[in-house]
C-alpha cells in the first residue's frame, strides 16, 4: 500500500514537471533575451539606442540607432493591417453569413491553405513577382521597399484574421439575428449592425493576432523590403525591419554588434509581450 | 404602404456593402488560386530525379536537395519524438491532476504566450540556449522546434480529453483503481485524438518554419545518417529555399522546394481535416 | 374587421407538410391565442405571418395570406416593409447585446430615423407603452443584458413597438419567464390591445383564457377550431378541440 502510494506521489511530481516546462521556457526565453539585451543597451544608452536615427554597425565609428527599425516595423504593420484588416474581415463576414455551406467549406479550406504556405514561399513569389512588378507600375529604380514587405504581410495576416473572425461570428446567436429581421432589418443590415457588434470582442482579437503575426515576421520580409537601414520615409525605400535587423547581420556579427542585435530582440519581444497582453485581454472579454 | 421600396440610402448601403464582400471574397480566392498555379507552374519542371537524389556539388555545378530532405525528415522525427510526450504530459498535468486555479491559468498563459513569439526570436534564443553549448546542429534546430510546437500539442491534447466523459474516471475510480491506473488506462487512450491532430498540425509548422532553425539548425548540405545528421549542422527544405533563392539567385531550385512544400502543406491541411471529421464523428456516436 | 386574411395555407418542411389548408380571418385590435400540443404548427404558422419562415432552406409554402388587402408572397412587396408593420416577439428573450436606448431604437434608425430629437421619443413611447419606462429610465445607456429576463421581455416588446407595427406576434411570449414577470406581460399584452392587433402562441391554456378574445386551435398542422374564446373553451363544436381543452392529450 505504502509503496503504491509513493509511486502515485511519484507520478503526480513528474506531471507537475511536465506541466511546469511551458512556465519554464517563457522564463527562459524572458531572462535570456533581458540578459542578453542588456548589455549594449547600458552602453549605447537607451534614449541613443531607441530613438538614434542611424544605424552603421560596420562602420569606423559605429552608431547604433534603431529607431528606422521600429518606425519601419509600426509602419509596415500598421500598412498590413489597414490592407489586411478590411479585406479579410468583409471574406470573413460573407463566409460567415451569406455563403452557401459549399462555397464556406472549399473557401476556409483555402483560407488554411493560405495559412499554411511557409513564409520563404511567400518571400519567394514577392521576390520575383512583387518586388518587379513594383519597379515598373512605380516607375522606381528598386521594388524591394516598404510596399512591398507591406503587401506580403498583409497577405500573410490574411488567413488568422478571416479565422479568427470567423470562429466569432459564427458564435453570433441565431435569435439576435432573428430580432433584427423581425424589425424589417434586411440580412446584410443585420450582420452588420447587429452580428458584427456582437463578435466585436473576437474580431478586435483577429487584428492583434494579425499585428503580432505582421511585427514578428521576418523571412518573408527579409526577402523583399531591400534589408537597407533607411528610415521609412516613403513607401518605395528599402527598409529593414526589427526581425530582419536581428537576421540580417547574425552570421557575420560579433562584439557589441552582436550584443546590439539582442537587444533589438528584445524590444521585439516586449512589443511582442505587449500585443498578448492585449490578446488576452480581448479573448477574455469574448468568453465573457 | 407593402410595396414601398427600400429607401435610396438604404439599397445604396446593401450594395456597396455586398459589392466589398464579393470583391474581397474574390480577392482571397484569387490569391490562394495564384500561389498554387504559380508556385506549382515554376517548380514542377524544375523538379527532376537528380535534383531529389543528389546533394549539391561545386565541381559539377549540380545542385541536389537529397540532403535538405533528409535532414527535413531527421528534424521531424526529432522533434515529433521530443515534444509529442512532453506536450501530451502537459496536457494531462492540466486536465487530470491539477487542482488549484491559479497554477492552470499560469500555465495556459504561458502555453499562449509561447505560441505568440515570433520565430526570429525562437532562433536567437534557440541559438543561445542549445547551439552554444552543443554546436550548430539539427538536434539544436529540433530542440527550439519542440518549445515552439509545445503548445500546439497541448492545445490538442487538452481539447481530446475534454471529450473524455467524466463518468469514465469515476467508473475507473469506483473500481478502486489508482490515480496513475485511471490515466494510464481511460485517460491516454483519450490522447489519441489529440496526439495525432498536434502531430499532423507540428509537421506543417516544422516544415514551413525557417527562422528558428537559420542560427540554429545552420545551413550546410552534407548528406547524413539519422544519428550523425542530427549532430551536424543541415538545411531543412525551407532553409534550403530561402539560401537558394536569397544568397545564391538559383530560382529554378527554388521553386522547385516552394512547389514540394506547397504539394505538402495541401497534403497536411487536407490530412489534418480527415482525420479531424473521422474523430469528430467517432465522438458523436 | 379582419386585418389578416388566410386561405388554404400549406407549408412543407422539405417532404414533411406543416401545415395544411389552414383559413383563417384575424380580428384588428384584439388579441387571438394559437393553442395545440408541441409541434402542431401554431409557431410555424405565426412565423408563416411576417415570412420569417423564408430564411429556412427548403421551405415551400401554396395558398393565400392577405395583410390589408394585400398578398404578403406578392412580388412588389418588400418583406421588409412587412415585418415593420407586423412586429414580432420571441419566446426566449433576446436583447441585442447593447444598451437600452440602442435596442429600442434599433427599429427606427434602421428605416432611417437619425434625428436625436426624435429618436429620444420614440424611445420613450416604446418604453412607456411597453410598460418598462420607470424601470429603464434611469440605465437607458446601460447594456440590456444586465437587465432580468421579464424585463428583458419587455424591453423587447417595446423595440418591437418602436417601429410602429399594427400587428405583434408573439411566440409563447412568457414560457422562459417566472409567473410574477407573466402576470406583468399578460397585463402588458392586454392594455396594448387597444393600439395594436396582437396574436399570440402559448403553451398555457390558463392564458389564452385570461388574455384573448379569440382562440385558434392547431392540431397536426391544421387549424381543427378558431371562435370567440369563451366559446371554445365552454363549448367547443370539434370532439378534438374538447379533448385538448380538456386535457386529454397534449
Amino acid at each position: 500500500m505504502k509503496k503504491n502510494q509513493l509511486m502515485e506521489k511519484v507520478i503526480h511530481g513528474i506531471f507537475l514537471v511536465l506541466g511546469l516546462i511551458t512556465v519554464g521556457c517563457v522564463l527562459l526565453i524572458t531572462i535570456y533575451l533581458v540578459i542578453s539585451g542588456i548589455p549594449a543597451i547600458r552602453e549605447i544608452g537607451l534614449i541613443d539606442f531607441l530613438f538614434g536615427k542611424e544605424w552603421a554597425s560596420t562602420a569606423a565609428e559605429p552608431k547604433y540607432g534603431i529607431l528606422s527599425f521600429i518606425l519601419t516595423s509600426v509602419y509596415g504593420t500598421a500598412g498590413a493591417i489597414l490592407i489586411g484588416v478590411p479585406v479579410g474581415f468583409m471574406t470573413a463576414v460573407y463566409l460567415s453569413k451569406l455563403a452557401s455551406p459549399k462555397v464556406k467549406s472549399v473557401m476556409q479550406s483555402a483560407v488554411s491553405l493560405l495559412a499554411g504556405i511557409p513564409s520563404v514561399v511567400y518571400g519567394l513569389v514577392g521576390m520575383l513577382v512583387l518586388v518587379p512588378g513594383i519597379r515598373k507600375i512605380f516607375n522606381v529604380p528598386d521594388g524591394a521597399s516598404l510596399l512591398a514587405a507591406i503587401v506580403v504581410l498583409a497577405i500573410m495576416i490574411l488567413p488568422s484574421i478571416i479565422k479568427m473572425s470567423i470562429t466569432a461570428l459564427d458564435a453570433v446567436p441565431k435569435e439576435y439575428e432573428d430580432a433584427s429581421l423581425a424589425l424589417g432589418a434586411t440580412p446584410i443590415e443585420t450582420y452588420f449592425k447587429v452580428s458584427v457588434p456582437a463578435a466585436k470582442s473576437g474580431i478586435a482579437a483577429a487584428v492583434v493576432l494579425g499585428v503580432g503575426r505582421a511585427i514578428g515576421e521576418a523571412m518573408a520580409v527579409m526577402m523583399v523590403a531591400g534589408n537597407v537601414p533607411n528610415m521609412p520615409d516613403s513607401l518605395f525605400q528599402s527598409v529593414r525591419f526589427l526581425t530582419t535587423a536581428v537576421s540580417s547581420e547574425m552570421a557575420y556579427s560579433s562584439g557589441l554588434q552582436r550584443q546590439a542585435l539582442f537587444s533589438i530582440a528584445l524590444v521585439l519581444f516586449l512589443f511582442i509581450m505587449l500585443i498578448n497582453a492585449t490578446l488576452n485581454f480581448f479573448l477574455k472579454r469574448e468568453t465573457e | 404602404m407593402l410595396n414601398q421600396a427600400l429607401s435610396k440610402k438604404r439599397k445604396g448601403f446593401e450594395a456597396l456593402v455586398k459589392a466589398l464582400m464579393l470583391l474581397s471574397v474574390g480577392l482571397t480566392a484569387a490569391l490562394v488560386l495564384f500561389l498554387l498555379i504559380y508556385v506549382l507552374g515554376q517548380g514542377i519542371p524544375n523538379i527532376t530525379w537528380e535534383l531529389l537524389s543528389t546533394k549539391p556539388s561545386y565541381l559539377t555545378e549540380r545542385i541536389g536537395i537529397l540532403p535538405d530532405i533528409l535532414n527535413t525528415v531527421y528534424i521531424v522525427l526529432a522533434t515529433l519524438l521530443i515534444v509529442l510526450p512532453l506536450g501530451v504530459g502537459a496536457a494531462i498535468y492540466l486536465t487530470e491532476y491539477a487542482s488549484n486555479k491559479k497554477v492552470v491559468g499560469i500555465i495556459e498563459y504561458a502555453a499562449e504566450t509561447l505560441s505568440g513569439i515570433p520565430s526570429i526570436i525562437y532562433g536567437l534564443v534557440g541559438m543561445l540556449l542549445f547551439s552554444n553549448s552543443m554546436g550548430t546542429c539539427l538536434m539544436a534546430g529540433a530542440l527550439t522546434l519542440v518549445i515552439m510546437n509545445l503548445p500546439t500539442i497541448m492545445r490538442t491534447t487538452q481539447e481530446s480529453l475534454k471529450t473524455v466523459p467524466q463518468s469514465y474516471r469515476e467508473g475507473a475510480f469506483g473500481l478502486g483503481a489508482g490515480k496513475w491506473r485511471v490515466v494510464r488506462t481511460v485517460v491516454l487512450p483519450g490522447c489519441v485524438d489529440g496526439v495525432i491532430t498536434g502531430g499532423i498540425l507540428s509537421v506543417g509548422r516544422i516544415l514551413g518554419e525557417s527562422a528558428a532553425l537559420l542560427f540554429t539548425a545552420g545551413f550546410a548540405h552534407a548528406v547524413n545518417g539519422l544519428i550523425d545528421g542530427l549532430a551536424a549542422p543541415g538545411a531543412t527544405l525551407t532553409v534550403a529555399l530561402y539560401v537558394y533563392a536569397k544568397e545564391q539567385g538559383e530560382f529554378g531550385v527554388a521553386f522547385a522546394i516552394a512547389a514540394i512544400l506547397m504539394v505538402l502543406t495541401v497534403m497536411i491541411n487536407f490530412a489534418a481535416a480527415l482525420v479531424q471529421k473521422h474523430f469528430a464523428k467517432r465522438r458523436s456516436i | 374587421m379582419s386585418i389578416i386574411s388566410v386561405k388554404e395555407l400549406c407549408l412543407w418542411y422539405g417532404d414533411h407538410q406543416a401545415l395544411r389548408n389552414v383559413d383563417i380571418e384575424i380580428p384588428e385590435k384584439s388579441i387571438t391565442a394559437f393553442i395545440g400540443p408541441s409541434g402542431c404548427g401554431k409557431s410555424t404558422f405565426l412565423k408563416t405571418l411576417n415570412r420569417m419562415n423564408d430564411l429556412i432552406p427548403g421551405v415551400k409554402i401554396t395558398g393565400d395570406i392577405r395583410y390589408e388587402g394585400t398578398d404578403i408572397f406578392s412580388k412588389e412587396v418588400d418583406v421588409n416593409n412587412l415585418r415593420k408593420e407586423i412586429g414580432m416577439v420571441f419566446q426566449k428573450p433576446n436583447p441585442f447585446p447593447m444598451s437600452i436606448y440602442d435596442n429600442v431604437a434599433y427599429g427606427p434608425r434602421t428605416h432611417g430615423i437619425t434625428n436625436k430629437v426624435e429618436l429620444d421619443d420614440i424611445v420613450e413611447r416604446a418604453l412607456r407603452d411597453a410598460a418598462i419606462w420607470d424601470e429603464a429610465k434611469d440605465r437607458l445607456k446601460k447594456n440590456a443584458l444586465g437587465m432580468s429576463g421579464g424585463q428583458q421581455q419587455r424591453l423587447c416588446i417595446a423595440r418591437a413597438l418602436a417601429v410602429q407595427p399594427k400587428v405583434l406576434l408573439m411566440d409563447e411570449p412568457t414560457s422562459a419567464l417566472d409567473p410574477i414577470s407573466t402576470s406583468r406581460i399578460e397585463e402588458l399584452v392586454m392594455e396594448l390591445k387597444g393600439k395594436y392587433t396582437i396574436v399570440m402562441v402559448t403553451h398555457n391554456m390558463q392564458q389564452a383564457v385570461r388574455v384573448s378574445d379569440h382562440t385558434a386551435f392547431f392540431l397536426l398542422g391544421e387549424l381543427v377550431e378558431f371562435g370567440k374564446t369563451d366559446d371554445i373553451f365552454s363549448q367547443p363544436k370539434d370532439q378534438r378541440t374538447e379533448d385538448y381543452i380538456t386535457g386529454r392529450f397534449g
